[in-house]
């Protein structure tokens, strides 16, 4: 298939940067460059690995180069009427190895499952250049640590993501998008309710003033969703939800202003959270503009058995992802050491640190 | 009885009577087993042909008590692995020589079920099946469901990410656990996920989940509950040999059909099962499909009929859909009973764990044909068809000098054409003691060492579970695997035959 494989290229530099000491930040298409700690050093461009290596719509499986636009992904899955479930943000842009090493996932999270979910096995370059294959294009393998799953979320700070295999799904036959009047927890009730019902959600954000809901399935499925829970149907409900997927909606305009996440556990009153809020996953993702005190804001978040990161706009010099207990800390220091002893993959992007 | 630790694997130096001393000081009396006798059920686990012995067994029944201990052995470096119901098919739970066998089957508590928020906090040595029992007064359920259910336990579930019929739609353990709390092997507690959909920093619940209690001792877990479907169908195609039954796997999967289960079973194990539970299969048939298809009634009515002619233009000469609740359960019935149903016509027999892509099914399921025939082993088939997770059980008799041998040497080598085939030498039973060597088939030299890496990080000592699930790199020379690495032989131009 069409690309082109540099990993020969990109271990070589790995393996000499850590001869030499040399920080390396690893750089797709930069769409996310917001997210995170600033990481300092040489710039590793994997944009150029790129290339569909596989794509078997009936195993559900895609492996993809790490560089790979995600545009592309999509079009050749749209092609075969499947698409990725986790639905990672585009940003208006984004690569495969992106989406991946963020581990961020779309407004169906809470009922299609995350990126760490998807992904089945990947290649990736360690910290002294050894390029390495973990996991399979298998739906189950338990042959080693889940190294794989590890990768998701990890910000490239254990590895270069070469390649990525992703389990993927059907897209479904039709969407329906209902906007209802509803209360923020009451929503959020009701949408659990529903979703008990067997009704096919795949969707619940509350802005404040309406509950959104989108519902993706069959027809027959949708039609009997719809005369139950009533509600105003929306027109072009996919361009309401990839907006909210990729903080394109006027919530997210004033970018002078930092962006704060939270993340919840399921159905817990946030109504202690104040200024301006726009709940996402039915209420476990909430978004939160405008300056705040930081520690306050984790305390509040940590109280509700939850984290808070800044997302954007923040101050990239200062922490950004809630800070680690003391023994998770152990944990991770030793798991950096364990995959980049040199230290060099993306120094400081997560934690100061490491 | 096999041998099967290498020395390097207990090179420790322990000295049994100072651990016990240090035991009962940590240890309430009841809780520790030091005898022969008393600790003979202990020696083995569901893979029966490897035993050993192991030094002590401790049977804690708090947490304060397994951090004591850990701490302990950890001062002392004695090994310590760690076992919950002793289902294990890969030897995962088998004691170490020089170790303590730490059972966890005194934590069988379900702490709490948040009926709305559809969680369940548990002790690791609650039953899998006894979430879904506890959850159903809600209308809820625990999803990944092993056929071993009534006896595995969740922390054992969360060590090997168990899976079931059910996850071809439903997800492994590790897409329905979300958190647990773990003691480490320098005895502290740490608590790894959280209620929310996802944590600060790596993913560890990714790394605990399947690691084979090679990276902590698990002493809570919170699983994710979901709500019963509101309607199901359970449907039964028989098909006329077995390479068209395996390609109507991948037919049914390419239509855009997610079942909620997908199972094949072959003759003989459809004549062992209508044996044993009289399911009214067709026992002509060369192989059968089992399809459970779920959601809301609307919607399913429509996946039912789409399905039906799919099946028909597969290849399927017996299309029967259960009619009531009753007949559901039966057409179940015969495959969740079939390894005890091939235990009724063979004195022994091993069940195999390997996963492959999908459209390779009817290919491997002849191969697999070909190496039985050359072996004189005869081998059955009932397996996870919608995952591609294959499960050969390979009859024998153990009493028969020399079939165990060949059986194992059989298996082997269909773990091998796994790999061949684009899949792997364990799909869910894990690689435990059983698997070893066939990890150095799968995985080169680099990545062994970092996953060895990956273990030190968690326990620096190698204490946990020494000498399993990650052949060391000895053990590897010596049992000679050749990687055939992207279809380039390591060293091409050394010369071989
Ligand atoms: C008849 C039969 C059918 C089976 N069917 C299936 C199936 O469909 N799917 C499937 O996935 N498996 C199946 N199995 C295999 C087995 O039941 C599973 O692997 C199960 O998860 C093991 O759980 P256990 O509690 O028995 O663990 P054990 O056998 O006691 O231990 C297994 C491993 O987990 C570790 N461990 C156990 N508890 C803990 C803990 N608390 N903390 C850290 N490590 C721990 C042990 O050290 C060991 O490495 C089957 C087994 C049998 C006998």
């Amino acid at each position: 298939m069409s690309g082109q494989d540099i990993s020969h290229d990109l271990a070589a530099r790995v393996a000499e940067a850590s001869q030499s000491g040399t920080a390396l930040t690893i750089h797709g298409s930069g769409s996310k460059t917001f997210y995170g700690r600033a990481s300092r050093g040489e710039t590793l461009a994997v944009d150029g690995h790129t290339g569909i290596v596989n794509y078997e719509p009936t195993e559900l499986v895609l492996t993809a180069r790490a560089g790979t636009p995600l545009a592309e992904l999509d079009e050749a899955l749209a092609a075969e009427g499947q698409q990725m479930p986790f639905d990672p943000p585009r940003f208006g842009g984004g690569t495969l190895g992106g989406a991946i090493a963020t581990g961020l996932s779309g407004p169906g999270r809470p009922w299609l499952g995350a990126a760490r979910d998807q992904v089945l096995g990947l290649r990736l370059i360690n910290g002294r250049g050894e390029h390495m294959r973990f996991g399979g294009e298998v739906m189950k393998n338990v042959a080693g640590y889940d190294v794989s799953r590890l990768m998701a979320g990890a910000l490239g700070t254990l590895g270069v993501l070469t390649e990525v295999s992703l389990k993927v799904l059907p897209r479904p036959e039709a969407e329906l998008g209902l906007r209802l009047n509803l209360p923020v927890m009451e929503g959020f009730s009701q949408v659990e309710d529903w979703f008990r019902q067997g009704f096919p959600v795949t969707g619940a954000a509350h802005d404040g003033s309406h509950l959104h809901l989108r519902l993706s399935g069959s027809q027959s499925a949708l039609q009997a969703a719809g005369q139950t829970i009533g509600g105003e149907h929306v027109a072009e409900v996919a361009n309401w939800w990839s907006a909210l997927r990729d903080q394109a909606l006027p919530f997210f305009e004033d970018a002078d202003t930092p962006l704060w996440r939270v993340s919840l556990p399921p159905l817990t009153d946030s109504s202690g959270f104040d200024g301006p809020v726009l709940h996402d996953w039915n209420g476990q993702q909430l978004w939160l503009r405008g300056a705040r005190d930081a520690a306050a804001l984790r305390e509040q978040a940590a109280s509700l058995g939850g984290h808070a990161v800044c997302f954007r706009g923040g101050d990239q010099e200062d922490a950004v992802f809630h800070p680690l207990a003391a023994p998770l800390q152990t944990f991770h220091r030793r798991l950096k050491q364990a995959f980049d002893p040199a230290g060099i993959l993306n120094p400081g992007r997560m934690y100061a640190d490491f | 009885m096999v041998s099967v630790y290498r020395q390097e694997d207990h090179a420790f130096e322990v000295d049994r009577e100072t651990l016990i001393q240090g035991l009962r000081e940590v240890l309430a009396p009841d809780n520790l087993l030091v005898d022969d006798e008393a600790m003979r059920p202990f020696e083995c686990d569901g893979l029966s042909a490897y035993r050993q012995m192991p030094l002590v067994v401790a049977l804690p029944s708090s947490i304060d008590e397994v951090q004591a201990v850990l701490a302990l052995c950890s001062r002392l470096r004695v090994p310590v692995v760690a076992r919950g119901a002793g289902t294990s098919l890969s030897a995962g739970a088998l004691p170490h020589p020089q170790g303590v066998l730490l059972s966890l089957s005194r934590f069988n508590q379900i702490l709490s079920i948040d009926e709305r928020r559809r969680l369940a906090r548990v002790q690791p040595g609650v039953r899998n099946l006894a979430i879904s029992e506890a959850a159903a007064p809600y209308g809820l359920y625990y999803a990944p469901d092993p056929s071993s259910q009534i006896t595995c336990s969740i922390g054992g579930n969360v060590a090997e990410n168990a899976g079931g019929v059910h996850c071809l739609k439903y997800g492994l353990t590790v897409h329905n656990v979300l958190s647990v709390t773990m003691v480490t092997m320098e005895g502290e507690l740490v608590t790894l996920g959280s209620e929310a959909l996802d944590s600060p920093g790596f993913d560890l619940m990714a790394a605990i989940t399947g690691s084979e209690g090679m990276l902590g001792v698990i002493v809570d877990v919170t699983v994710k509950l979901l709500p019963h479907p509101p309607a199901k169908e359970v449907l039964l195609a028989g098909f006329a040999d077995v390479e068209t039954a395996g390609n109507a796997v991948a037919g049914i999967i390419a239509a855009g059909i997610i079942p909620g289960g997908l199972e094949m079973m072959d003759n003989p194990a459809i004549r062992a099962a209508e044996d044993f539970v009289h399911a009214g299969y067709p026992v002509d048939a060369a192989a059968i499909l089992i399809c459970e298809l779920d959601g809301n009634p609307a919607e399913l009515q429509d996946q039912l009929d789409k399905l039906r002619i799919l099946l028909d233009r597969l290849g399927s000469n017996d299309i029967r859909v259960a009619k009531t609740p009753e007949e559901q359960a039966s057409f179940w019935a015969g495959r969740k009973a079939a390894f005890p149903a091939v235990g009724r016509i063979s004195p022994d027999y091993y069940c195999i764990d390997g996963t492959i892509p999908r459209k390779r099914l009817a290919e491997v399921l002849r191969r697999m044909q070909e190496l039985s025939d050359q072996y004189g082993q005869r081998v059955v088939n009932v397996f996870h068809a919608g995952d591609g997770n294959l499960h050969p059980l390979v009859l024998y008799d153990g009493n028969v000098p020399g079939e165990f041998d060949r059986t194992e040497e059989l298996g082997g080598k269909i773990l091998e054409l796994c790999v061949e085939v684009g899949g792997t030498v364990t799909g869910e039973h894990g690689v435990g003691m059983e698997k070893i060597n066939q990890m150095c088939v799968q995985f080169p030299e680099a990545e062994i060492t970092q996953f060895h890496a990956l273990k030190a990080a968690f326990d620096p000592h190698g204490l946990l579970n020494p000498g399993k699930a990650i052949p060391t790199l000895s053990r590897c020379a010596e049992f000679g695997g050749m990687h055939v690495h992207d279809g380039q032989l390591p060293h091409p131009d050394i010369p071989r035959f």
